[in-house]
């Protein structure tokens, strides 16, 4: 047998059509979500919720949850869950409002020490699973717990018994890295279109959006170098391979302990910042904050095209399943639905988007 | 005769009480087929895992390229050239062909934060390493979990020459094969030992063997039984060897010389 016959092209293989190949893509039902969330709300909402100020509403809510989202999707590409992430955005809120407030640090110690204390968490987490080689879902369970339960408890001890700790936008007013971390960008662009007509504005001429809150441009960034890392870099390649075959990935010379460890660092980084951004906004934290959001972020993850099992899915999905979260929880205020109906939308999002899932990775394997 | 690229001399390796290899003698080639015939439990893994650094031996010496050496650890012996294709061959069936052919050894381009994965190039040596094996991918962006398994063994053979293996060990590759996989996964190594590198080929199956093996050792019971050049030797003796004889001679006869 010739190496040209052998080489020669499968005469059972057709070309494959665009759609096809869109298919296979796991960012696709992310996409198609919003486009039909953007439908829906077309029809039944109130044609404020397109206007500039109205994408602003909704799109801050899902910055927040994205955040979290595209995070725990990298991670649940290699192949682990983090169940604390949700205590541990209340977790970090007490010790950095503890920071700003009970010590009066300012940001520039406040902030790195905050994100640190939150790695370090995130790597125990990821230390504790590798060593017992039990499931993520197990141990960072165990962490929802302690974590709400710690700050619970830091925050009755540091305010001399409640469970709000307050003035913060005041103990952090004037500070120079303030502006990254809270607040609006961008706010001179807005004036200028506002005075060019472009944009909406009030009679006195000041744009009805002030700018663009932060959290947006965090998410947006986030999401990108996320994007750019998982797919363009050797890190990528080993998220994949982690979370595809752990053993396999180890064999071929993969750093498998280092990724995993990195992606619960990652994680808990991407809680700490949340809280962080929430809690100047807020100008105070509480120990309800980031309630739930552990498993809202695996659903925007699993929206995104995430895989249960690992191996697959994508940061930019994840960046797509918070939007169609942000639009809904905010949406359903501009129509004359009961909000009420979130939960359920979220319980059916989230089947709907396993279901859809699972026959996308049974195409790209090519399984029957 | 060119000199061995490695030399396994006398080797044994126990676990506890259990002698699990008892004295083998082994080496291969530059560009030789050397096939490690076994029943199961004759100790072909035991001993393939000693040659690929999973393993210590107990007692004997390793000499590569020459020299005496001891492999640490799997790294160690994949750094030296020795490649291991394992039968459950450290693929990724949800990643892309090309990912799973650079992966842990991914090329790069720009330097500093700018240090990227460099697809194009890693698409481009797939396609020709594979075209070079005669598999024709769609794309190299097809998933390996849609190449059937002999296609699949050639990724890995393909991958571990391309990292420049000097000594290529395959164990049982055709094992799980049909009949047209088996033969494509034969000329696969057909071709590997023409570039000069020296290939083991583990298995069971005497026929398979028999196809491209320059020389055949047996193992039995964790020794070798010694080792035979191809036209020595046929199919029959080999069979009886590895079955150890005698009884098998009885039952062989017993099915009418059908195995």
């Amino acid at each position: 047998m010739s190496i040209d016959t052998l080489a020669r092209a499968d005469e059972r293989i057709k070309s494959e059509p665009l759609l096809a190949k869109l298919m296979k893509r796991p960012e696709l039902g992310a996409i198609g979500g919003v486009v039909l969330v953007t439908i829906f709300f077309m029809i039944t909402a109130d044609s404020t919720m397109f206007t500039l100020s109205g994408v602003m509403n909704f799109m801050t809510p899902a910055a927040q949850l994205g955040i979290l989202g595209i995070a725990a999707a990298l991670l649940m590409i290699g192949g682990e869950f983090d169940l604390s992430i949700g205590s541990m955005v209340a977790f970090a809120g007490m010790v950095f409002g503890v920071f700003v407030v009970n010590i009066g640090m300012p940001l520039v110690i406040a902030i790195p020490l905050t994100l640190a204390l939150a790695a370090a968490l995130g790597a125990t987490n990821g230390m504790i699973v590798l060593r017992t080689g039990l499931p993520s879902f197990i141990v960072t369970l165990a962490g929802l717990f302690v974590l709400r339960g710690a700050a619970l408890v830091g925050l009755k001890l540091f305010t001399g018994g409640s469970t709000q700790l307050r003035g913060i936008r005041e103990a952090v007013e004037g500070d120079f890295l303030a502006p990254i971390f809270s607040g609006d960008a961008f706010g001179f662009i807005m004036r200028w279109l506002a005075e060019a007509g472009i944009v909406d504005s009030f009679k006195s001429g000041v744009p009805k959006v002030p700018g663009i809150p932060v959290e947006i441009l965090w998410f947006i960034a986030f999401a990108a170098i996320a994007t750019y890392i998982l797919l363009r870099t050797p890190i990528g390649n080993w998220i994949f391979a982690t979370g595809g075959d752990a053993l396999a990935a180890k064999n071929s010379g993969v750093p498998v302990r280092r990724v995993k460890i990195s992606l619960f660092m990652l994680t808990a980084i991407a809680a700490a910042l949340v809280a962080i951004i929430t809690v100047i906004d807020a100008g105070s934290t509480d120990a309800r904050r980031g309630f739930m959001k552990e498993f809202e972020a695996i659903i925007a993850a699993v929206i995104g095209g995430c895989l249960l099992t690992g191996g697959y899915g994508s940061a930019i999905g994840a960046f797509f399943g918070a939007i169609i979260f942000g639009m809904v929880t905010i949406g359903l205020t501009y129509t004359r639905f009961d909000q009420d109906w979130f939960q359920v939308f979220l319980g059916a999002m989230l089947l709907l988007a396993v279901i859809f899932n699972n026959v996308i990775r049974r195409r790209v394997t090519g399984e029957r | 005769m060119t000199a061995p690229i490695i030399h396994m001399e006398n080797i044994k390796k126990h676990y506890g009480n259990v002698i699990a290899l008892n004295g083998v003698t082994f080496d291969v080639r530059a560009g030789e087929c050397h096939c490690l015939l076994g029943d199961n439990g004759a100790g072909k893994s035991t001993f393939i895992k000693t040659m690929s650094g999973v393993h210590k031996p107990t007692e004997g010496s390793i000499t590569f390229e020459g020299k005496p050496l001891s492999f640490g650890s799997p790294r160690d012996a994949m750094e030296a050239g020795i490649a291991t294709v394992f039968q459950d061959l450290a693929m990724i069936p949800l990643m892309s062909v090309t990912r799973n052919f650079f992966m842990g050894r991914e090329p790069t381009k720009g330097r500093g934060i700018f240090k990227r994965f460099d697809l194009d190039t890693a698409n481009e040596i797939t396609m020709a390493e594979m075209r070079k094996m005669g598999i024709n991918l769609r794309g190299p962006d097809q998933a390996v979990g849609t190449l059937s398994g002999g296609e699949r063994q050639t990724v890995a053979i393909a991958r571990a020459v391309y990292f420049g293996a000097k000594v290529l060990i395959l164990d049982e590759p055709t094992s799980a094969l049909g009949v047209r996989q088996t033969a494509n996964v034969l000329a696969t190594i057909n071709r590997v030992r023409a570039q000069g590198i020296g290939v083991v080929f583990i298995s069971h199956n005497v026929r398979h063997a028999m196809a491209v093996g320059d020389r055949f050792t047996v193992l039995n019971r964790g020794q070798t039984l010694g080792t035979a050049t191809r036209g020595e030797i046929n199919a029959a003796q080999l069979q009886d060897m590895m079955a150890g004889g005698q009884e098998m001679a009885e039952l062989e006869g017993s099915l009418g010389g059908t195995i």
